[in-house]
């Protein structure tokens, strides 16, 4: 607690000397006080009892999360606090978070090629195969670094960094970090920048180098556990015109950990992204293999709890109610192979197909399947060996999405999309469908999803949306439809209706309705929002990463604002 | 329960609040002081072609610029972009304004970026804002965020959320600016 107040004391020290500063080095009339600006975010949600979807209810029977960031800047200094609370958090949250604190403090100065951050800050070494340190704070994950960030400009084109720190993991009236320290450097280089007459070469070269490690001590007893992993990773970025080819390899010296059953194996990662574009049409193809990835400052802890590393999904991160909330992917650190292409083309205008206005057409097909691996048997019984061949699929496919896309606008007040989804989702491996009576499902969901929106002009700056959602499957819950309805007068409202009924359940008596309403008022940079209704526990996903919700039935209020 | 016993430990208790206390009221006071403006602040982004840029480098010659926080997942984003993409002739010719569109997409997606703004026929400048810092800086707590920023630099308008028609509110802004 002692070593906590000097912190929050030093902060303070900082800003009034900082102020001070600020006073002596004005040296026009008017004094350079430097400038605050900050955001709030709120979100009050009231729950009621609803049993026939087992509605989650806290004892609190109300949750608030809010979240203040007020930000100083003057000149090359920067400095900042984020206020939090979780009162309780918000449900489907981290159950953990609690109280109200700061949950991240920083100040940073920058001089010419030098940068310099102390406190809490986030950071990307190229993909985030080998560190990724973000806030996706819809999702209640937030692993930021605190300690030191260094960033150099060695010359124009040769970029150094290098962080040193503990990593986020809990809340309780003020942040928690995990015990154990990660560090890292990255080098990145711009081979046109630095290599005499490249500058005006089409072909544009990026290499990038990282290598991270953490430390955390052995706590077990049986085994010998390394206590310092290291991981590294290199990148390649080569473009020329419309093309662009993006690669990084990853990886990691063995890492027993709760996620990977203890063992003693290395782990590896490939990313590789092909893409071609010119005006009106794109294709672009990605390929990635992940085994024993999963990297985190502790290594007892799992799921989204302070992970070093970001390995991405490489499907596509779908908006519609029944084609996003329902079957989403989230990677499999311990081990996967995937493959997606996709083909982007603008039907011209005035031609056939497109009409007057022309058409946009998407399709896109993504797989993902068990890596390929076979056990090797080890001398010593206690270890778990195997061999992996990066990029071969194995014989378990874990999901597979396939969709089209096709947008038209017919003309000046009407305008619509139409999309079809196919899904295979391996329940047994992803773990996202579930009963009502939250049992799992077994096997796999094979689903069909159809989604028509359109968009009607009613007036000038007057807006009906209206989207109708079908889903089909034989197994988990059965079919479902969905309609929305969304009226919305430009610059200030929204109003928006949505059922969703589970008509096929095979369950007559959880046949159920999902009703559900919202207003939006919004006036520059303030917007606030009342939502009322039910909602069915489901899969929220933001870039890639996923948490469960649960199911529940009550009144939300939001607030956000920035100034 | 255990603090209330323990006088040192309930001083350190109170001394805590206390210099959080103080900390926001330093704060609100220099917020009170300080020239209503706001600034674009300086952040690392990349371009397309992968070259870091510092936003607080970026300007257009004394005209006007416009903002916007977007991602290739995000829907209202698009919209807002495409919209904004029909008129933009029309805007850039009254006005000189510049379009900067700041992609918050990450690893999972920000190679989908290049072929949608191709796709699209975009002539925006696009940047890649892969670690946030822009959006942070900026104060955005969710896309579609769009400012629009005067000839000097300040930041005299903002809209978070984009319906259909909000173009025309921020074209009217525009053309106060440059009256």
């Amino acid at each position: 607690m002692i070593r906590k107040l000097a912190v929050r004391w030093g902060f303070l020290t900082g800003l009034i000397f900082i102020s001070g500063y600020s006073y002596s080095q004005s040296d026009n009339n008017q004094p350079d006080y430097g400038q605050i600006q900050g955001n709030v975010q709120m979100l009050f949600q009231h729950y009621q009892e609803d049993t026939i979807i087992a509605g989650i209810v806290p004892p609190e029977e109300t949750t608030l999360n809010a979240f203040t960031n007020l930000i100083y800047t003057r000149g090359n200094f920067s400095a900042g606090v984020r206020y939090e609370s979780y009162m309780p958090a918000q449900a489907g949250y981290p159950d953990r978070f609690k109280g109200s604190g700061l949950g991240y403090r920083y100040a940073s100065y920058s001089k010419d090629e030098l940068s310099l951050t102390v406190g809490n800050f986030y950071e990307q070494f190229g993909s985030g195969l080998v560190l990724r340190s973000y806030e996706e704070r819809n999702l209640g994950l937030d692993n930021a670094m605190d300690g030191v960030k260094v960033a150099y400009t060695l010359t124009e084109g040769v970029y150094l960094k290098g962080v040193y720190g503990k990593m986020r993991y809990n809340f309780n009236d003020g942040l928690i970090n995990t015990e154990g320290y990660t560090r890292g450097i990255d080098a990145e280089i711009h081979l046109n920048s630095i290599i005499p007459g490249w500058d005006t070469l089409k072909t544009r070269v990026i290499f990038g180098g990282s290598f991270v490690s953490k430390y955390q001590r052995d706590d077990r007893s049986d085994l010998v556990l390394p206590e310092n992993v290291g991981a590294y990773a290199g990148r390649v970025n080569i473009s020329r015109g419309g093309f662009v080819m993006n690669s990084e390899y990853a990886y990691k010296i063995n890492d027993p950990s709760a996620d990977n059953g203890f063992n003693y194996h290395n782990g590896q990662a490939v990313l590789m992204n092909l893409v071609y574009a010119q005006r009106g049409f794109s294709v672009s193809l990605d390929a990635k293999s992940i085994n024993n990835m999963s990297f985190r400052p502790d290594r007892n802890l799992q799921i989204t709890d302070a992970q070093i590393n970001y390995l991405p999904a490489m499907t596509t991160q779908h908006t519609y109610l029944l084609a996003g909330t329902f079957y989403p992917y989230a990677t499999q650190p311990n081990g996967e192979v995937a493959y997606q292409a996709e083909v982007g083309y603008k039907v011209k205008k005035n031609s056939l197909l497109g009409g007057k206005y022309g058409m946009d057409l998407l399709v896109s097909a993504a797989q993902a399947y068990a890596p390929d691996t076979s056990l090797i048997t080890a001398e010593d019984p206690g270890l778990k060996v195997y061999d992996n061949k990066l990029l071969s699929l194995g014989d378990q496919a874990y999901f597979g999405d396939i969709h089209v896309q096709l947008k038209k606008k017919f003309n000046k007040k009407l305008s619509g999309v139409f999309t079809y989804y196919n899904f295979v989702y391996n329940n047994d491996v992803i773990l996202g469908a579930r009963q009502l009576d939250g049992t799992e499902v077994e096997g796999t969901v094979y689903a069909d999803v159809f989604v028509a929106e359109m968009n009607i002009k009613t007036k000038s700056k007057h807006n009906l949306r209206l989207i109708g959602q079908y889903l089909r499957t034989e197994q988990h819950q059965g079919d479902f439809v969905a309609l929305v309805a969304e009226y919305s007068i430009s610059p200030h409202w929204v109003f928006a209706l949505l059922d969703m009924y589970n008509f096929g359940n095979a369950i007559k008596e959880d046949r159920v309705h999902y009703p559900f309403g919202s207003v939006t008022y919004i006036k520059g940079g303030n917007r606030i929002s009342a939502e009322y209704g039910r909602r069915r526990a489901g899969i929220f996903c933001v870039g890639g990463v996923c948490r469960a919700v649960p199911a529940s039935n009550g009144l939300t209020l939001t607030i956000t604002s920035s100034f | 329960m255990l603090v209330s016993k323990m006088p040192i430990l309930y001083l350190i208790h109170t001394m805590k609040k206390l210099s959080l206390l103080l900390l926001l009221s330093s704060i609100c006071i220099f917020a009170f002081s300080q020239d209503r403006s706001k600034k674009v602040p300086s952040a690392k982004v990349k371009d397309l072609q992968g070259k870091m840029v510092d936003t607080g480098d970026i300007s257009n010659n004394g005209k006007p610029m416009i903002i916007s926080f977007w991602a290739t997942w995000c829907g209202p984003c698009k919209k807002e972009l495409n919209a904004i993409s029909d008129v933009f002739d029309d805007w850039s010719e009254e006005t000189g304004v510049k379009l900067l569109a700041f992609s918050i997409d990450d690893a999972r997606s920000s190679a989908r970026v290049m072929p949608y703004v191709n796709a699209q026929a975009w002539d925006f400048d696009v940047y890649l804002d892969y670690n946030q810092d822009f959006k942070r800086a900026m104060n955005v707590n969710n896309v579609p965020h769009t400012f629009l920023v005067d000839g000097k630099g300040n930041v005299v308008w903002q809209h978070n959320n984009y319906s259909p028609g909000d173009e025309e509110e921020l074209h009217e802004e525009l053309l106060k600016l440059t009256k």
